[in-house]
């Protein structure tokens, strides 16, 4: 069940992407182009989706157990630090040049687009040499 | 700052963001866990028993959607602008960037607001401002 449940929060998650226009890299940079043509769409994709988060997440916090009987893994941290911000930032600039993010990506690539897969092949190896980085750094226990 | 009004599209894309919201509630309510894409992927590299097919389930909904799309309406095609060495680039910066900075437009930007989480206020806001300053860089203090 969880499996399918996954399958589907994906699929929706996707389609969301396309309808919102997101999944288009130039609708995005629209967007980011604040001295140009600017184009306010990203923001009310933010905005439907932050409404129904709201309630769905004050719901969430209130559990300890999914609706499936799962346990409930929300983030904990709070620590706003150079990894956070600096990590953000170097986010950002490869959001700017490109246009895409990681979901955006991955549903472009479903759309059998070549530079997709070139961008989601690279962004693949970034988060390879993060795992490097980071082994190196800290050995001991990793964590979840 | 002109608005441009022939690219936006604030019904549809507040549509594809209630969408959105939706699948992101629906994987916290029902398993439990946050939709964040590079998250979800980047997981899949320090793989941990039992903690693989409710990613790779996610992932397939998510590169699956444009064909699910392609069976009610066509797909619009995506504009991709970024040469390969900007996307290869990019690519890696945003795979690192969403490892160290511990998330992505979905994870801090929908789920983490969604939370009202500060941590994810300031992470949104850092690849935001790095996104606004890298496209105004790159459009017109370099461009030709």
């Amino acid at each position: 069940m969880p499996i399918l449940t996954s399958l589907i929060a994906g699929l929706v998650f996707g389609i969301g992407l396309i309808v919102s226009g997101m999944a288009n890299p130039a609708k995005v940079l629209g967007f980011l182009d604040l001295a140009g043509h600017w184009d306010p769409s990203l923001a009310f994709v933010m905005a439907g989706a932050i409404a129904v988060g709201l309630l769905a997440f004050a719901v969430a916090r209130r559990r300890t157990a999914s609706f499936l009987g799962l346990g409930m893994r929300l983030p904990e941290s709070r620590q706003i630090d150079r990894r956070l911000v600096g990590g953000s930032l170097l986010f950002g600039i490869g959001w700017g040049i490109a246009g895409f993010c990681p979901g955006p990506a991955l549903v472009a690539l479903g759309m059998g687009q070549a530079k997709a897969a070139v961008f989601v092949l690279a962004m693949l190896a970034g988060m390879a040499l993060f795992e490097l980085l980071e082994r190196r750094v800290v050995r001991p226990t990793r964590k979840a | 700052m002109t608005i441009d009004w022939n690219a936006f599209t604030p019904s549809a894309s507040l549509a594809g963001g209630l969408l959105i919201g939706l699948a992101a509630a629906l994987f916290v309510l029902l398993n439990g866990r946050i939709a964040g894409i590079s998250g979800v992927l980047g997981g899949l590299l320090a793989p941990i028993r039992g903690d693989l097919a409710w990613r790779l389930a996610f992932l397939l909904g998510l590169v699956g959607a444009p064909v699910a799309y392609a069976l009610v309406a066509s797909v619009p095609e995506p504009r991709i602008d970024a040469d390969w060495a900007r996307l290869v680039v990019a690519g890696v910066l945003v795979g690192l960037g969403t490892r160290y900075g511990a998330g992505c437009t979905s994870g801090h930007g929908v789920c983490g607001l969604s939370r009202l989480s500060l941590r994810s206020f300031v992470a949104t806001a850092a690849f935001m401002a790095a996104g606004f300053a890298t496209v105004f860089a790159t459009r017109h203090l370099l461009a030709g």
